[in-house]
């Protein structure tokens, strides 16, 4: 068990080391991608020089980002494989088609068009290659909306049945999967973050410009066209964000509740601003929640449910059974004590069902099938041994979710101050250095923003695989933790000394840019 | 459409994706011809020619990855996890290649433009072997055992395992390692196909027909070798109520009944033959990469067709015969097939516009003047 135990941990680490470097490259391209596009659309209608060299440069960027944003996906993707193959074959029959989809629909695009984005000025004419850019970025958005579906699909699984004959789950409903509220929060929540990092990223980059007092026109122009995106961004990303969080409060409660390190939820529940939860707290003592607490009186129930006084249930509340249901009525469900037993049943009732299979004991395999059925909704919580095992780690899901949602509001402050400034008052935005710090250090803390975002995700449906189906402990490959131990050794390395490479040709590239005319550019 | 239809057709559709793979392993063949360019100009532009298009053999692998996932689950949950070594490595490469040709001309790239000029050769030749190995386990089988029912075995969950050496050993058996060097010419020769075709240069076009002739001589002796191993083999085969019988010759046995495969392979082996011939000889043809391309999937189609077709399990079990993968024990629902067969329809519309990409791409070759004056280039 302990040797299981550590294959858990470093298969789950290896896909976290693998999912948080993708993510560095991903949101760049995704807003980068928009911003482009729309330099390159202003510059087709204008034919003039200043804006082919604009598009060009931040082109160049995208160039650098992207290959190394396509090194890191293709191990994600095999790693479902490769360290959750009990995963892969339990739901694959699901989770297999939107990866298809994607490779087909996505992938291709993005890899044709991309050719001509780059290599294509003088062998295509400006209409192909305008419209090649923006395919580029149409082909890495539907490529997020495919790997979103499928992430959703595993945090609300839906549009399937479970079928014994096969121990496996099979698809009902395509559209039930693609289309899920989850998912489409998700997409619109994700895809919009990443216009708001890309915004950040240029308008941060074009601080510095200023700053170096190189190529004032083009920064200036760049600043304009990112913080239009960024706020347009930022503004969809909050409103999204506020429907994910009213989406998990009825899918995944157990999540927000530990977004909001809430053990013991109340009618008119309030939401914590600002807190220092108490590390020795866990849902098996009395302690308290918080070391200290700055919150909003019924700000939890409110954004939560629409309610002001509706109850938001916390983690030891949900342990115990009790839920608010789809309608936002509080309910007493069944308690995680009880859902082990039932799941352990369902487990023995599969095992049943195949005792009575290879007998070809068909009545046999009708009541094993009918008791299955009966309690497969707890199918996953047959696998843990206590309820607090079901409770994800709590510190670190609430801190990267009030990280995130403070940047967040950060962000929305600084593209209304951007925008104002560089309509109404450039010379401040030109000349203020104080300014062009703090949009130069903005970048880090977009990055910091966006990954706390899917910290809060990923840790916050722990241990679910699938939520409430398998654990990942029942999800992993049978391989031996120290193969994994090398290889997450391995990936650590390669992409640390990849990341290293790519920021120190970003940098090289910006600076060597800025001391040209970019504004004097050739096909 | 009937379940066995879809389960045929997906398994059509994954023959194809791996036959236009191996073709577009010219990609990695050209890249272990790197050091061999004799000069900078020469590698700068191969370079370029092969940066145009790795993306597309790369988006091929992943797509080939996905469409194996969605169509055929238990083969996904039991290689990937089970020759855990093999898949990896596999992976390493390519994450090595997608960024070296960004990197590799960019000032300040730390580690200079001869190690990601490594970094390629490293993807060329292992990516190649290490394919090659993989697919030669469907002919050769592979040490595993499957178990449904572990699912629900709490302190060992796992339904698939594994050999201790968890692919190791499929990459240090000789008759997997023919397929992975049979590739690897393979991919070299249509590589200096490529470079005749996709560059406008006497020198470089000389070179790569003295390269096609080396390595187009030693991919013909393997992959005769390799035809040799597998008409020869044993294989099993499905019995009508599912179990599994060795079957002496099994795979000359399915080229013979599946007549049109036969011939098939026979006019993909001429094309290849032609198109070497042709190229070898004629001092001005640079076509050959087309009429060996064509070749080159004609040939693979058929190695997965008498693999998967003619019941026949395209992943044999060597551990426990019971436990191999057909396409019809391994394959996914009723339901998702229907539905991805529905999407494959996108398939011919993809495939158009990167044939029309490609030829607006390719209208002028590659030429010294064009690398001394592109600002992107690799």
């Amino acid at each position: 068990m302990n040797d299981l135990m550590s294959l858990v941990d470093w298969s789950r680490a290896q896909f976290a080391l693998t999912a948080i470097y993708h993510w560095l490259f991903v949101p760049l391209t995704l807003g980068l991608a928009v911003i482009v596009g729309i330099m390159e659309t202003i510059y087709y209608k204008t034919r003039d020089a200043k804006w082919l060299g604009t598009t060009k440069f931040w082109m160049t960027l995208f160039g650098i980002n992207f290959a190394i944003g396509v090194a890191t996906g293709i191990i994600l993707e095999f790693e479902f494989g490769t360290n959750w193959s009990n995963y892969s074959w339990f739901v694959g029959d699901i989770f297999g088609a939107p990866l298809a989809v994607e490779g087909i629909i996505a992938f291709f695009m993005e890899s044709t068009f991309i050719a001509v984005m780059f290599f294509g000025w003088k062998k295509v004419g400006p209409g192909f290659h305008l419209a090649s850019t923006w395919l580029t970025g149409l082909g890495a958005t539907i490529s997020a909306f495919w790997i979103l579906v499928a992430n959703s699909w595993m945090q609300y699984p839906v549009g399937m049945k479970f079928d014994p004959e096969q121990m496996r789950n099979v698809m009902e409903s395509f559209s039930a999967v693609a289309l899920s509220p989850v998912a489409l929060n998700k997409f619109f929540h994700t895809v919009l973050s990443g216009w708001t990092l890309g915004a950040v990223f240029v308008i941060g980059v074009s601080a510095w410009f200023l700053l170096k007092k190189r190529n004032n026109e083009m920064a200036i122009r760049s600043i304009k066209i990112a913080s239009w995106v960024g706020l347009a961004g930022i503004v969809l990303t909050i409103f999204t964000g506020d429907g994910s969080a009213k989406v998990v409060s009825r899918v995944q409660p157990m999540k927000l509740a530990a977004m909001e390190g809430l053990y013991h939820g109340q009618c008119g529940q309030s939401i914590t601003a600002f807190g220092i939860l108490n590390p020795n707290k866990c849902c098996t003592n009395n302690e308290n929640e918080y070391l200290l607490n700055i919150s909003m009186p019924k700000g939890l129930s409110f954004l939560a449910t629409g309610d002001p006084n509706a109850f938001v249930p916390g983690i030891n509340d949900l342990i115990d059974g009790i839920e608010i249901t789809q309608n936002g009525d509080t309910v007493h469900n069944v308690s995680y004590a009880d859902r082990i037993a039932l799941g352990k049943q369902a487990h023995e009732a599969l095992k049943a069902f195949d005792t009575a299979k290879k007998k070809g004991d068909k009545a046999a395999m009708d009541i094993a099938r009918a008791a299955i059925e009966k309690n497969f909704q707890y199918f996953g919580y047959g696998y843990l041994d206590s309820p607090s095992e079901a409770v994800p780690n709590v510190p670190m899901t609430f801190y990267a979710f009030r990280v995130m949602v403070t940047l967040g509001g950060y962000f929305l402050l600084f593209f209304v101050v951007v925008l104002f400034l560089v309509y109404k008052k450039k010379s401040i935005l030109a000349d203020n250095k104080w300014l062009q710090w703090i949009a130069i250090l903005s970048i880090p803390a977009v990055w910091i923003c966006s990954e706390a975002g899917w910290i809060t995700a990923e840790l916050g449906r722990q241990p679910w695989a699938i939520e409430g189906l398998m654990p990942n402990k029942a999800a992993i490959s049978d391989i031996p933790s120290s193969s994994v131990v090398l290889t997450f050794f391995i990936f650590a390395v390669i992409f640390t000394a990849l990341l290293i490479a790519e920021l120190s040709i970003m940098f090289k590239q910006i600076s060597k840019r800025s001391k040209e005319n970019i504004d004097n550019a050739k096909i | 459409m009937t379940y066995e239809f879809l389960q045929q057709y997906w398994w059509l559709l994954i023959s194809i994706l791996g036959a236009l793979l191996v073709f577009l392993l010219f990609v990695q063949g050209g890249q272990t011809l790197l050091f061999e360019a004799g000069d900078d100009m020469r590698r700068t532009m191969m370079v370029n020619s092969l940066g145009r298009k790795w993306e597309f053999t790369f988006t091929t692998l992943v797509t080939f990855g996905g469409a194996f996932f969605a169509s055929f689950p238990l083969f996904y949950s039991t290689s990937f996890g089970g020759a855990y070594w093999l898949w990896v490595l596999i992976l390493l490469g390519f994450v090595l290649q997608a960024v070296s040709y960004e990197f590799r001309s960019k000032p300040r790239n730390i580690f200079g433009t001869r190690t990601y000029d490594i970094f390629l050769l490293l993807n060329g030749a292992f990516g190649c072997i290490l394919l090659g190995v993989a697919v030669a386990t469907f002919f050769f089988g592979s040490e595993f055992t499957i178990e449904k029912a572990s699912l629900v075995n709490s302190s060992a969950p796992v339904i698939s395992q594994w050999a201790p050496t968890h692919g190791l050993e499929a990459i240090f058996c000789w008759k997997n390692l023919c397929l992975g060097f049979v590739v690897l010419f393979l991919a070299r020769t249509l590589a200096a196909m490529y470079f005749m075709n996709n560059i406008d240069d006497e020198s470089t076009f000389e070179r790569c027909r003295k390269a096609l002739l080396v390595n187009g001589l030693i991919f013909v002796v393997l992959f005769l070798v390799f035809l040799g191993i597998v008409l020869t083999s044993d294989g099993l085969q499905t019995n009508p109520d599912g179990t599994f019988t060795s079957v002496p010759f099994k795979f000359f046995h399915n080229y013979f009944t599946m007549w049109w495969v036969l011939v098939i392979l026979l006019l993909g082996v001429v094309l290849v033959l032609y198109a070497f011939a042709r190229s070898v000889w004629s001092k001005h043809f640079k076509y050959g990469i087309w009429y060996a391309g064509l070749g080159t999937v004609l040939v693979v189609l058929t190695l997965f067709w008498v693999v998967g077709y003619n019941a026949t399990p395209y992943y044999p079990s060597l551990l426990n015969p019971a436990s191999s993968l057909t396409i019809y024990n391994s394959s996914s629902s009723y339901f998702t097939l229907s539905v991805m067969s529905w999407v494959s329809l996108f398939i011919p519309f993809v495939l158009a516009y990167i044939i029309y990409v490609w030829r607006a791409m390719n209208r002028k070759p590659i030429t010294p003047e064009e690398m001394s004056d592109d600002s992107h280039k690799y």
